[in-house]
């Protein structure tokens, strides 16, 4: 019998090795480091010059990013889309660690809303493309709720395996639903108001407006995000994610948090197809495949599952690479499969896998632990010295 | 490593940091110090000199300030007949005792007598094949985990189990979090309750982990913490809960003999501020040493109730445990 002492020391030292393999200082470290040390001030001028940027990307066209063969406004926008999906997938499957494999469900009512409501092809009543955002948000919400509800009680595999059919229910209820029109689908549907000379700002061909709502919108749902990350919310999905029994012994309410971040996550899937049908103007029930699902998955994974940032910056790569190298388009499935299992193997925290600040006024925590380490470090060396 | 304060405690602590810390629980004692001449974990709260100070700024937030309904020396919690069958084995079989408002009452018994089961049915994560168990006269089955937490049940794990990807304090607030109102749209639009409770959470979450000695990590990674920081840590956060009934699993499990001392030091120090402590520990002469009362399980059943005295020369304990507590010690020496 070995003395729980050894025990011990052995599997911390395990748990050093382990901590020390996932933070092998990368290409990544010393620009994290660098943005820690900012002030709040500066992270927020900073942000702001990337946003400017960012808004500025399709007028500047940029020679090397640009993409031969195809409208880079429009990849753009498509590079949006899927940063937005990203976004609130990592929701889903970052911060509350639940495996949702039928995302493109979600993605597919939020574009069905918006043409059911919009289109010249529907016979519901119209209502402004605008005003089917929110309402796309409501209904992929309470779909997401009802889908939640009975699956949530389910554990890992069992909740990937009901949310993978439930994407494929949603693509095969596209298809047998006449109101839905299948095949044939939606076309004229709707978009944002504004003229320019006399010509509308949004159209199917042009997509520099597009892109900039899409990046709008993805600004203001970081945000939000962002103030449910650092709030008791955002420490509920990753107190679950990290070990759901602890968690609802420690008084956290598991079922109901998840249930949320299933709602939150569908929501913002929903917002993103609402857009995309907007931005392209046609849907019918070609574009929800599972295998786009798995897209979905693979940015969340490959950017940093449970950072924001990390999880767009993923989405909005998984969308690029096929534009940008033409030849990989047909082959992305394989592609971005091998690139996964190799992440896996070497760094399964994700390209940029850093850790989300979960307290609203955590700053001053580390002048606070620093000042006591110090005193400690006094205390020490006047007993060194006595 | 001259002071950066960004460098400390954040995410990426550099290497040096990593080492010093890995093997911190290794080296508790003042002989720690390693080549470089950082002193190892010279933290003074940790040595058996300087135990938690009762005066301290941070004993007073984590003074026990909860109403409650019992008195002192009255019956905080009655487990009537608990009762926990897996299949055919009976782990714990027709238990009944009480837990005094103000106590520690510590639960002992060899290995497999049914100690953490008993934790596991009162906690709500097994339910009980029958028996009851009463929290100031309310009964408690059918509660949900989370409920039972609330109404004033806390406990930790016999293996440790905290959030590893997060901090020591934010941990911590987790276990805060059960006593917050926030609700996600308050957390959406920052509403003044949320901005409230955030800022009472940092200040009362860092006096918590002050209060057990393990505040200068408050920023490290739960996983990265040395194994003494990581059984504190989930001290701190099931206090965070505020419960009347703190429940702790072999706290000092794997800890060395001055490691224990402290250790139970700082569960009388809780005491004394006014919190009620059921205790599981292996140890003998620890458990006589800290405990108002002991209840002895064996194979199920309950053998003894009474003060450490009268356990100690009760001959069915000395047959059930203090007989194999020789071996034991042998064994984990
Ligand atoms: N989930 C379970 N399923 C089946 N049997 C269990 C389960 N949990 C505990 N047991 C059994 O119940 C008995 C009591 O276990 P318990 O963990 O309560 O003992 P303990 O007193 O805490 O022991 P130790 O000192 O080793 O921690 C043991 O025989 C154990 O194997
Ligand atoms: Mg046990």
């Amino acid at each position: 019998m070995t003395s729980p002492i050894e025990d011990v020391a052995a599997s911390q030292a395990h748990a050093d090795e382990q901590a020390e393999e996932t933070r092998k200082p990368t290409r990544f470290a010393g620009l994290q480091r660098w943005w820690n040390g900012l002030a709040r001030p500066q992270q927020w001028l900073v942000l702001g010059l990337v946003a400017v940027l960012l808004y500025a990307l399709p007028l500047l066209n940029p020679p090397l990013l640009t993409t031969p063969g195809y409208d880079f406004p429009i990849v753009l926008c498509d590079m949006a889309r899927f940063a937005l999906v990203a976004l609130g997938l990592n929701v889903v499957v970052g911060q509350a660690g639940l495996l949702d494999l039928g995302y493109i469900g979600f993605f597919a009512v939020g574009s069905y809303v918006a043409a059911l409501w919009t289109s010249t092809d529907s016979t519901m009543v119209k209502i402004p493309y605008l005003a089917t955002l929110p309402l796309a948000m409501i209904v992929t919400g309470f779909v997401g709720v009802v889908l939640g509800l009975p699956t949530l009680r389910l554990r890992g595999d069992y909740l990937a395996i009901v949310t993978l059919g439930f994407g494929e229910i949603i693509r095969l209820l596209a298809t047998i639903i006449p109101a839905l029109k299948g095949n044939t689908g939606f076309q004229n549907i709707g978009s944002p108001p504004g003229a320019w000379n006399g010509k509308p700002v949004f159209t199917i061909t042009n997509g520099t407006p597009w892109f900039w709502l899409f990046l709008t919108v993805i600004i203001v749902v970081t945000l939000l995000l962002g103030n449910l990350e650092r709030s008791r919310v955002g420490r509920a999905w990753i107190a679950i994610r990290e070990d759901e029994d602890a968690a609802e012994v420690m008084g956290v309410p598991t079922f109901k948090f998840k249930l949320w971040a299933f709602t939150i996550g569908a929501a913002i899937g929903g917002l993103s197809g609402a857009l995309f049908a907007g931005q392209i103007g046609f849907v019918n029930n070609q574009k929800f495949d599972v295998a786009t699902s798995m897209l979905f998955i693979a940015a969340v994974v490959m950017g940093g599952a449970g950072n924001k940032f990390g999880a767009m910056i993923g989405g909005a790569i998984v969308a690029y690479l096929p534009y940008r190298f033409g030849f990989i388009a047909d082959k992305k499935y394989l592609i971005f499969g091998v690139v996964l299992v190799m992440l896996m193997i070497f760094r399964p925290q994700g390209l940029f896998g850093a850790r989300n600040h979960l307290l609203a006024y955590g700053r001053s925590i580390k002048r606070q632990a620093a000042r006591l380490r110090r005193d400690a470090r006094g205390d020490a060396a006047l007993k060194e010295g006595a | 490593m001259a002071s950066h304060d960004n460098d400390i405690p954040g995410d990426e602590a550099p290497e040096q940091h990593e080492r010093t810390y890995s093997t911190g629980h290794l080296s508790l004692d003042k002989s720690g110090e390693d080549a470089s001449g950082t002193p190892a974990d010279g933290i003074p709260t940790d040595s058996p000199e300087a135990p938690p100070d009762l005066d301290s700024e941070a004993a007073q937030i984590v003074h026990q300030d909860r109403d409650i309904a019992v008195a002192v020396g009255d019956n905080l919690v009655e487990i009537r007949d608990l009762t926990v069958q897996f299949g055919g084995l009976t782990a714990l079989d027709a238990v009944t005792f009480d837990i005094r408002r103000g106590e520690i009452l510590g639960l002992i018994g060899p290995n497999g007598a049914g100690k953490t089961t008993c934790f596991n049915a009162m906690t709500g994560v097994y339910k009980p094949t029958s028996g009851t168990v009463t929290l100031e006269g309310k009964p408690l089955r059918g509660m949900k985990k989370h409920a039972i937490t609330r109404a004033g049940f806390a406990r930790t794990f016999q293996n440790i189990r905290l959030f590893g990807e997060m901090t020591a304090l934010e941990n911590v607030v987790v276990g805060l979090d059960a006593r917050h109102q926030t609700s996600v749209l308050g957390a959406l639009v920052r509403s003044p309750r949320h901005i409230r409770e955030e800022k009472t959470s940092i200040e009362h979450g860092m006096a918590l982990l002050e209060f057990v000695g393990i505040a200068d990590k408050a920023g490290e990674l739960a996983r990265n913490l040395p194994y003494g920081y990581q059984r504190r840590l989930e001290i701190a956060r099931a206090l965070a809960t505020e419960p009347k009934l703190l429940c702790l699993d072999e706290p000092a499990a794997g800890f060395n003999p001055a490691e224990k001392e402290e250790l139970m030091a700082l569960i009388r120090t809780i005491r004394d501020d006014g919190y009620t402590v059921l205790l599981i520990e292996h140890d003998m002469k620890l458990v006589m040493g800290v405990c108002d009362r002991i209840v002895v399980l064996e194979f199920g059943k309950k053998i003894a109730d009474d003060v450490p005295k009268a356990i100690r020369e009760n001959p069915a304990v000395i047959a059930a445990y203090l007989g194999v507590e020789e071996e034991d010690a042998d064994g984990a020496a």
